[in-house]
């Protein structure tokens, strides 16, 4: 089934308040292999200027997870996730995620086009704090591929 | 680091080696835990030669030449890539991943763009690989 064209523009509801916790980004620093104290201790993340530790350049996947799903599970958007792989990826950051940020993601579609058989979606995730400071912007594709 | 960078500068290269352990981990810290990630049978039945790394496991990695080179990962204030080819991570054996950067061009603003080359087996696996890093000011001489 292909996804429909008519989405475009189509933004969904504010995801659950996400908290990004201290443990979290040392595990997943710990899971990148990224041995940066900037991930981990204080001290050294304040040498750099920062008011804490700061999260890796790539969290905010953690973060827009929910949101991305609220895009791919939509049964009227009918992207088959069986078939989907990740196209594109990019993360333009206001600043570092932190601990203690309180997160949540607004996703818009913003294109919905198929090439060579392959259904592709583009996403633009805006992240910020439940009080309005605007953290990240990232922008996902994805590719369902032969479902078109 | 230097710096000032100057275009066409390039990065140290890294290499680094990715097996299936690792995949395990990053599906458990990530919360992507999509089989063809770490089971072969499932990877093999929807076509792929083994089992692939997570994308964004990938992108994870390849930044480091980046944020290892800048020394601050907060200067990375934008980066993005096209996934154009699978890391394939067979086991017991694993993959190595090759990374490079160089940068393009130095903004009058002090914003540095950096593209960023990774390769498995002599094989691209990334398009458009691109960081913008924002790197301490006044420290001219300083290194």
């Amino acid at each position: 089934m292909s996804v429909e064209a008519s989405f475009v523009g189509r933004v969904y509801p504010p995801t659950s308040p996400y908290e990004v916790g201290r443990e979290k980004i040392r595990e997943f620093a710990d899971a990148v292999g990224d041995p940066n104290p900037a991930y981990r201790d204080p001290v050294a993340a304040r040498a750099l200027g920062h008011p804490d530790v700061i999260a890796p350049p790539t969290f905010g996947i953690v973060v827009t997870m929910s949101s991305g799903r609220q895009v791919i599970d939509d049964p009227d958007l009918g992207i088959d996730y069986s078939r989907v792989v990740h196209g594109e990826q990019r993360f333009v950051h206001v600043r570092p995620i932190r601990p203690g940020d309180v997160l949540q993601v607004v996703v818009t579609v913003e294109d919905v086009r198929t090439a060579a058989g392959n259904d592709i979606v583009s996403t633009r995730a805006d992240v910020s704090t439940v009080d309005g400071e605007a953290v990240l912007t990232a922008y996902s594709t994805i590719v369902a591929r032969g479902t078109a | 680091m230097t710096a000032v960078p100057s275009p066409g500068q390039e990065l140290p290269a890294q290499e680094f080696p990715i097996t299936r352990a690792d995949l395990v981990r990053y599906a458990g810290a990530s919360g992507d835990f999509n089989p063809i990630h770490w089971n072969e049978r499932v990877a093999t039945s929807v076509g792929l030669p083994n089992v692939i790394a997570h994308g964004m496991y990938t992108m994870a990695t390849v930044i480091r030449v980046v944020t290892d080179w800048a020394g601050d990962p907060g200067a990375v204030v934008e980066y993005g890539v096209r996934f154009t080819r699978p890391v394939v991570v067979p086991d017991p054996e694993g993959g190595t991943l090759h990374v490079s950067g160089t940068v393009r061009e130095v903004r009058d603003d002090g914003l540095v763009d950096v593209d960023l080359t990774a390769t498995v087996n002599g094989q691209t696996v990334l398009a458009k690989a691109r960081a913008v890093v924002r790197l301490p000011v006044a420290t001219a001489g300083a290194s």
